[in-house]
């Protein structure tokens, strides 16, 4: 098919447009990836964009020997593993059990479920009831209070629902039980929800800083997201601290500017090692993560 | 239509089922699957649900929720006539309406651009890259923001002296009047790729047929796009919008708080949700945030209902 001239121009504006929001969307990454290979203290003269111009690997040689980091990387893997594994074996069976025919208290369990979508007591009862379970400053508590996902739960059963009666039927003629009818036949099948949901868990797993920073004061408890925020927290006031203190001595001055500047090397490097396994897990995943958002936007 | 009921009723001989108790026995490991969700949903949801009552006490961490004093609507009164109040209702409003003007749009536009590439490697490269933000955490992403609206040497500041646009840095992450436009832009630039992936599936059910007849009758891809495209995924566009009017006092969290700490932006940064978190777990006043809480849930409820009713009106709802 031949193009009109007006065509051709909207095609070529809708191109360059793509592009320039591609370079956009990849040159924070690309950057702060620039800035952890680079010398710390050749940062600090700034101009540093698409190019490292003193290159060299001692800021991850910091950060990789640097006990915190590791435990709080190892923290996070032990968390994303159980917190996926918690909360979809109990989400799941949970979806199974209302998506049976003829359950006693179908109705209301599902209702008894769905209002924690439309009411919720909000941060601070739920602060305190964690804190008066003996939560705080413990590992579960990044585990435990997320354990069942009601969202993920709709979505789980609406899959379950779809599959064919036969095959639960003809179990039960054979004489399965309700366990043996999911763990051996209805388990296998959900492959491609099992995968999506697990996804989605695990992401939000390994990206929440959140629940670590209330809950837990043990700085060897904390997760690396939440390590994280806590370094370029004290980054961000030292560089600020530094701005304020223009003019009160160009020495004292130039030192912590120095020091503000080699530590955003290391947060740099930090940050790439806790974006790296997003990044790596991601090219093959991505597939089931649309898949997901449109079953979960099938129910919407 | 009275006689084949009878008829029914005469054919099939009403057979006795087994006492409740008995049925309910017989499937136990059903049961057994379904109560272990029911019993965390119980403990996590609905006890907050009634801890919120806490809102109308003096709650004391000493004397815990059953031992405290009662003191009534005082400290929503108090939530009311502060200072606070008008400031942290407005920041909620405006960020939320922000997000919503411009957030909401943009993907839908994005898609509409997504689905005139022919090249499909390309699209597919450009797929994968915007959709990569979505999933780093607003830790990174912050990370990422304050990198580059860094005062010191950030790379915007870099290019705007590059280019002659400004003498000195700007210190973007501390002034005030710069806040919400970086809030908007940062939510734009995790979210954009990710939001289109529904349109561009409500794109893909649309009937080529229809495209076929309108280039037949010489209408430019431009026209085609406002004449076919966009009223077909209508529908799609208005549930999201109603679902998003539901949630319009979640403002953001993780972003407020991380971009918007330091004490100077507090005027601008603020918002019902950071609020409460401040007063409540940093500063401890438990039953003063609670109510903060509360009220914003009891609207935020009311939104919802609001919503979902609508959205039902338009032919589906939330479940």
């Amino acid at each position: 098919m031949k193009l009109s001239s007006g065509d051709k121009t909207l095609q070529t504006f809708i191109y360059f447009f793509l592009v320039l929001l591609g370079l956009a969307t990849l040159y924070p990454f690309w950057n702060s990836a620039v800035i952890s290979f680079n010398l710390g203290l050749d940062t600090a003269k700034g101009g540093i964009t698409f190019w490292p111009r003193a290159f060299t690997l001692d800021n991850y040689k910091i950060v990789f020997q640097n006990d915190r980091i590791i435990d709080a990387f190892a923290i996070s893997l032990l968390r994303t593993a159980a917190g996926t594994v918690i909360s979809i074996f109990f989400t799941a069976i949970f979806a199974y059990g209302l998506s049976v025919k003829g359950v006693i208290g179908k109705k209301f369990y599902m209702i008894f479920a769905i209002i924690t979508m439309y009411f919720s007591g909000g941060l601070i009862p739920f602060y305190l009831l964690n804190r008066e379970l003996g939560l705080m400053d413990t590992f579960w508590v990044m585990v435990i209070p997320t354990a069942v996902s009601v969202w993920n739960m709709i979505i789980f059963r609406t899959f379950f629902m779809g599959l064919p009666d036969g095959l639960e039927e003809s179990a039960k003629i054979d004489g399965a039980s309700t366990f043996g009818i999911f763990f051996k036949i209805v388990f296998p099948l959900s492959g491609p929800v099992l995968a999506t949901l697990s996804l989605f868990t695990a992401v939000y797993h390994w990206n929440d800083w959140f629940t670590a920073t209330i809950f837990i004061n043990d700085a060897k408890l904390y997760p690396i997201q939440t390590l994280l925020q806590q370094i370029m927290n004290s980054n961000t006031m030292s560089e600020q601290l530094s701005i304020a203190s223009q003019g009160s001595g160009a020495a004292t001055d130039a030192l912590s500017r120095m020091q503000s500047v080699t530590s955003k090397s290391l947060t740099m490097a930090t940050m790439m090692v806790a974006t790296i396994p997003i990044v790596l897990v991601y090219p093959f995943v991505q597939r089931f993560f649309v898949k997901g958002v449109l079953i979960g936007s099938l129910k919407e | 239509m009275q006689t084949p009921v009878t008829a029914n009723t005469a054919v099939s001989v009403p057979r006795r089922q087994k006492p409740l108790w008995r049925r309910f026995l017989a499937q136990w490991q059903v049961q057994l699957m379904i109560f272990p969700a029911l019993i965390f949903i119980f403990i996590f949801n609905y006890i907050p649900m009634y801890g919120v009552l806490m809102a109308f006490q003096d709650y004391s961490l000493f004397k815990g929720f059953f031992g405290s004093t009662w003191a009534g609507f005082k400290h929503f009164e108090m939530f009311f006539n502060s200072p606070d109040f008008f400031r942290v209702i407005r920041n909620t409003i405006v960020i939320s309406l922000l997000k919503l003007v411009i957030n909401f749009p943009a993907p839908i536009l994005l898609a509409l651009m997504l689905n005139e590439v022919r090249n499909l490697a390309f699209k597919k490269i450009i797929q994968t890259i915007s959709y990569l933000p979505h999933f780093l955490s607003w830790v990174i992403v912050s990370g990422f923001t304050i990198s580059i609206l860094s005062v010191d040497n950030g790379s915007l500041n870099i290019s705007l002296q590059a280019l002659g646009l400004i003498d000195k840095p700007i210190n973007f992450l501390s002034l005030p009047e710069y806040f919400w436009g970086i809030i908007v832009t940062t939510n734009l630039w995790k979210e954009i790729g990710f939001a289109t992936i529904v349109y561009l599936a409500a794109i893909a059910g649309v009937n080529p047929s229809l495209y076929e007849a309108a280039s037949i009758d010489g209408a430019s891809k431009f026209k085609q796009i406002f004449l076919i495209t966009l009223p077909s995924i209508t529908p799609v566009i208005i549930i999201f919008l109603i679902l998003n009017i539901g949630s319009l006092l979640n403002a953001g969290f993780d972003d407020l708080l991380l971009l918007g700490r330091s004490a100077m932006l507090r005027d601008v940064a603020e918002v019902i949700d950071t609020y409460a978190y401040r007063i409540g777990i940093i500063n401890n006043r438990f039953s003063y945030a609670a109510a903060v809480g509360l009220f914003k849930a009891v609207i935020s409820v009311g939104l919802l209902t609001m919503a979902n009713f609508l959205a039902r009106r338009a032919g589906t709802s939330l479940w």
